[in-house]
């Protein structure tokens, strides 16, 4: 019965996005109801998946494989593991909320918005569960056409400009990872992942492709310094729009370097390992200190993404200092758990915090921090949900915020004791960004007429926000079964990760 | 073999010559009187010459006719069908927009289907003379349609500067036929696949030369590319898409049957003069794009960018680059062949729609005419689920597979940089108010509902491409 839940996954919200394009916005308020039901039943699907999964295989799981192209032996295969599952369902789970937040804020082509956000969860969780490189490049891709989309048609005053730039800059990444893949596929003759993973390939071949793949997934991550599409694509999207690139499409490029630079080209990894970490230190330190002059909410919250992407790309890559310093795999794979809980705990938090800002912005039309203050007085309910996805935003033991992050220091300090200083300096400046933005604008005094007039949470954004938090405490407090169905596939990664694939 | 049979393969040509005359007799008779109908049984002719290929002309394997002057095989079979159906869709989405400016008669039906005829002629050749008579049966057509309006200045200027330079093109052509014939003493482009083998002598390689210019500039690559832009520009947009379309399938057909096939045994000196060209095209086609504010010139410089695509597959030089020059050729013209069609029904009677700012707001007054632009759009700048992305892929596969690294970098590179000037379009369309002042989009029926089809087609050959990347495969192999 569950041979095709994850086609299911993938073709139910793009044909039901289809379906509330056509029903368009005469029949919008059929359509809307259509959009939820679509999400909450992927959502359900999702979780059905969640239960059935077995803990005890690296296996990819609930297969399926079917011919597409046979001229390149090109297979419309999917399967899910550890590593492909928490996110597919974390794409179920935040685009609920997505459908909810957009009810009755978007006023202009509603149903194109609420089509567009359902196509994007089908493509994504393609992304995610294609085990066939042409297949997840044909989701990779697809994808950029709704989010271009979005971006530009219900964003800020500058979104031409932005939408522009976020689509260029990903195409520029992907265009060279296809060029990559091509290359290996000319080699082996099919495009599946796990025959690439298995091509032995010299030093100076994975150096190309390590770089190749690095173009791709940094755009995406985004690793300074080919970050400066986010912050302008955030600021400019709307609310639905930034909370799926933050809580999703960033993950994207995470799970590229899970998937395929580590396995793919483990060698020149291990060569260049100190430029990802490097740069991944860059992006906590540079881009926190950034992200604490930002005038602008959904600017800080955007950097403040950049700076927590960074532990996942120094979580993955650590792991060949770790094995370096203590000369063993044992425990090696910490890094990685880290990074992978970092994905999901930052699309939660940070989903959550851009839906704060939506909340707000719906109100006032104001993402300037100075344009608010003492938003307590009048939103109290408001106010203790903002404050505690900041805290969790800021790594406060508890929140699932703490233990991505925690885990990446620790594995980092198994690597080197000065690494993990300097990752670590992320809990004071993520700290003094997030919480003095918290400072301003809901403490204090009532700052003007419009936080004056603020009314607070409506039931639909208390549903939304309530769930979230939950999900944030959960994932904070008892992260071990999130990190049991991740075990195996990190293990097996890791023995991927650090076994040399150059012929002899 | 009987008599029948060593004539009946030819069908297509034969139907097509009788149907011509045909056409000019309904045209004097019936066609003045009633305006439109000429076009009408062109349509139908089209649609029985189509009928009677698949009857007549759809051999299994390579068959050599009338002294081996004629060829036809799977692959002329098929490029004959393909130019049967564009020929059709250019004449349907064509139709109003020539009714608006009183150019729909008769003659320009006829020089359609001397074009097409001249088109076939090309695809099966099997001599050098056959060559040279369907390339200039086609040319003289097309420099006649370019100037068939004959009250715009602009046309006739476009149809004049068509004509000087592409004469000087063939007169090219000619002089490096006649080397290669001096030195191989025969005009079968089988035999002289046979005589010419590397290393070649200087005589060879002088007639070569000759011969890559004028199908360099049939093809329009940098820097023979200069009549393009302006004849693009310049002939009533019916016509640009008709020269857009139809005669592409053509100069593949050319440079397979030329190059690949009768120079096969030069090919290392033949890629190698491509190459330099394939780069610059990519590049000059790509850039200059970017700098467009007329739709015309913008689609001449992609259709300049993407003959760089094209070319890479012959510059690889193997039968998989063949077949990946066919597939973006086919994907080609689908694609612009629709772009053109949206072109059309933007303009109105007394209203040229060819200035980008005229796609402002498309999507707001005209939601369908946006979409299917959107998906066509996104489709010609290689963007996955549509039919572009594979036909990209393919060239970069066989670039892999002859080990061109730097090229398949530039082309991969000029690939992003296409896709700025395809982005802007969709910009124009989906993200821009609508001016006050243009005209409502045209809507007749029959267009909107082929227009829709060839959308389609561009969605679904780009969900399911493997049919129509195996036939191509199996065609050349």
């Amino acid at each position: 019965m569950h041979a095709h839940l994850l086609s299911v996954l993938i073709w139910l919200p793009i044909g039901a996005g289809i379906a509330v394009l056509l029903l368009g916005d005469r029949y919008i308020a059929a359509g809307r109801w259509l959009a939820l039901a679509a999400s909450v039943a992927t959502l359900v699907v999702s979780l059905l998946m969640l239960a059935a999964f077995s803990t005890q295989t690296a296996a990819y799981q609930f297969v399926e494989t079917t011919a597409w192209i046979p001229r390149f032996n090109a297979f419309y295969a999917l399967g899910v593991d550890g590593i492909s599952l928490p996110l597919v369902v974390l794409t179920a789970v935040m685009t609920v909320p997505v459908v909810i937040a957009g009810w009755t804020v978007i006023k202009v082509r509603v149903a194109q918005y609420f089509a567009a956000f359902l196509i994007m969860e089908g493509l994504m969780i393609g992304v995610f569960s294609a085990t066939d490189a042409l297949l997840f490049y044909f989701f990779w891709e697809a994808m950029l056409i709704p989010m271009f989309l979005i971006i530009g048609i219900w964003g800020g005053p500058r979104r031409v400009y932005a939408t522009i730039k976020f689509f260029l800059y990903t195409f520029l990444g992907s265009v060279f990872m296809l060029v990559a893949l091509i290359y290996m596929y000319v080699k082996v003759g099919n495009y599946a992942i796990a025959s690439f993973q298995a091509l032995p390939l010299t030093l100076v071949e994975q150096r190309w492709i390590f770089f190749a793949f690095l173009l791709a997934f940094a755009v995406k991550v985004p690793m300074w310094p080919v970050h400066t599409w986010l912050p302008d694509a955030h600021v400019e999207a709307p609310t639905g729009g930034s909370v799926i690139l933050a809580a999703i499409m960033l993950k994207m490029g995470g799970y590229g370097f899970l998937r395929f630079s580590l396995p793919i080209t483990p060698d020149a990894c291990r060569e260049l390992n100190m430029l990802i970490i490097t740069l991944s230190l860059i992006a906590v330190i540079y881009i926190g200190l950034v992200a604490i002059v930002q005038a602008d909410m959904k600017k800080l919250i955007a950097y403040s993404s950049i700076a927590h992407m960074g532990f996942v790309t120094l979580g993955a890559f650590v792991v060949y200092e770790i094995v370096r310093a203590t000369g063993q795999t044992q425990g090696a794979g910490m890094g990685m758990d880290g990074a992978m809980v970092q994905m999901v705990s930052h699309g939660l938090i940070s989903g959550a915090l851009f839906l704060c800002v939506g909340v707000l912005y719906d109100r006032v039309h104001s993402r300037e921090i100075s344009a608010y203050g003492g938003v307590v007085n009048t939103m109290p309910i408001f106010a203790s949900f903002m404050v505690m996805f900041a805290l969790a935003n800021a790594g406060l033991p508890g929140t699932s915020g703490f233990v991505g992050e925690f885990l990446v220091i620790l594995a980092t300090f198994k690597a080197s004791f000065w690494y993990s200083t300097l990752a670590a300096v992320t809990l004071i400046l993520g700290a003094s960004y997030t919480l003095w933005m918290v400072k301003r604008v809901v403490f204090g005094p009532v700052a003007n007429d419009h936080v004056a007039q603020l009314t607070d949470l409506n039931g639909r954004e208390f549903l939304i926000l309530g769930t979230l938090a939950v999900l944030v405490l959960v994932v904070g407090i008892w992260p071990a079964p999130l990190l049991r169905i991740m075990e195996p596939s990190i293990h097996h990664l890791v023995i991927q990760a650090v076994a040399s694939k150059i012929p002899l | 073999m009987t008599y029948w049979h060593s004539i009946s393969p030819a069908i297509p040509e034969i139907y097509l010559g009788c149907a011509i005359c045909v056409v000019l007799l309904f045209e004097v008779f019936v066609g003045l009187k009633r305006p439109g109908a000429t076009s009408t049984l062109t349509l139908i002719i089209l649609a029985v010459g189509a009928a009677l290929t698949l009857r007549y002309s759809n051999v299994s394997q390579h068959t050599v006719l009338f002294d081996g002057n004629y060829v036809v095989d799977p692959l002329a079979f098929v490029l004959k069908i393909a130019g049967f159906l564009f020929a059709a869709m250019a004449l349907i989405y064509s139709r109003l927009y020539l009714e608006n400016r009183n150019i729909l008669r008769g003659e320009y039906d006829v020089l359609s289907l001397t074009a097409l005829l001249g088109i076939f002629v090309l695809i099966s050749a099997n001599s050098l003379i056959t060559v040279y008579m369907g390339v200039e049966l086609l040319a003289l057509s097309l420099y006649a349609m370019v100037a068939f309006d004959r009250e715009s200045g602009v046309a006739a200027e476009a149809a004049m500067k068509y004509f000087v330079l592409s004469a000087l093109a063939s007169g090219t052509l000619l002089y490096g036929m006649s080397i290669v014939y001096g030195l191989t003493g025969t005009l079968d482009l089988e035999a002289i696949a046979i005589q010419l083998h590397s290393p070649t002598s200087l005589g060879v390689i002088l007639g070569l030369a000759f011969i890559v210019v004028a199908v360099a500039f049939k093809l329009g690559t940098v820097p023979f590319h200069m009549w393009l832009p302006d004849v693009y520009e310049g002939a009533p947009t019916s016509v640009t898409m008709f020269i857009g379309t139809v005669p592409k399938i053509a100069y593949f057909a050319l440079t397979l049957r030329l190059l690949a096939h009768g120079l096969a045994g030069t090919s290392a000196d033949w890629t190698l003069m491509l190459t330099p060209l394939a780069v610059l095209t990519l590049i000059v086609g790509n850039v200059l794009a970017i700098v467009q504010s007329n739709i015309k010139r913008l689609l001449a410089y992609s259709t300049i960018g993407n003959v760089g695509f094209i070319v890479l597959g012959f510059v690889a030089g193997t039968p998989n680059g063949y077949t990946a020059a066919l597939y973006y050729t086919l994907v080609y013209v689908l694609m612009v062949g629709g772009s053109f069609g949206v072109v059309l029904l933007m303009s109105r009677k007394g209203f040229e729609a060819d200035k980008l700012d005229h796609f402002k707001g498309l999507y707001q007054r005209d939601p369908l005419l946006a979409l299917v632009m959107l998906g066509l759009m996104f489709s010609t700048a290689g963007v996955p689920p549509f039919v572009g992305f594979w036909a990209k892929l393919r060239i970069f596969q066989v670039l892999w597979e002859t080990n061109h690294l730097w090229l398949v970098v530039i082309a991969a590179a000029m690939s992003v940089v296409g896709a700025f000037y395809y982005l802007r379009i969709v910009k124009l369309m989906y993200f821009d108010a609508p001016p006050e002042n243009l005209p409502a989009t045209l809507r007749p029926h029959g267009a909107r509902l082929a227009l829709g089809l060839n959308a389609a087609a561009v969605l679904l050959l780009g969900i399911l491409p493997g049919p129509l990347l195996d036939l191509c495969g199996r065609l050349i192999h």
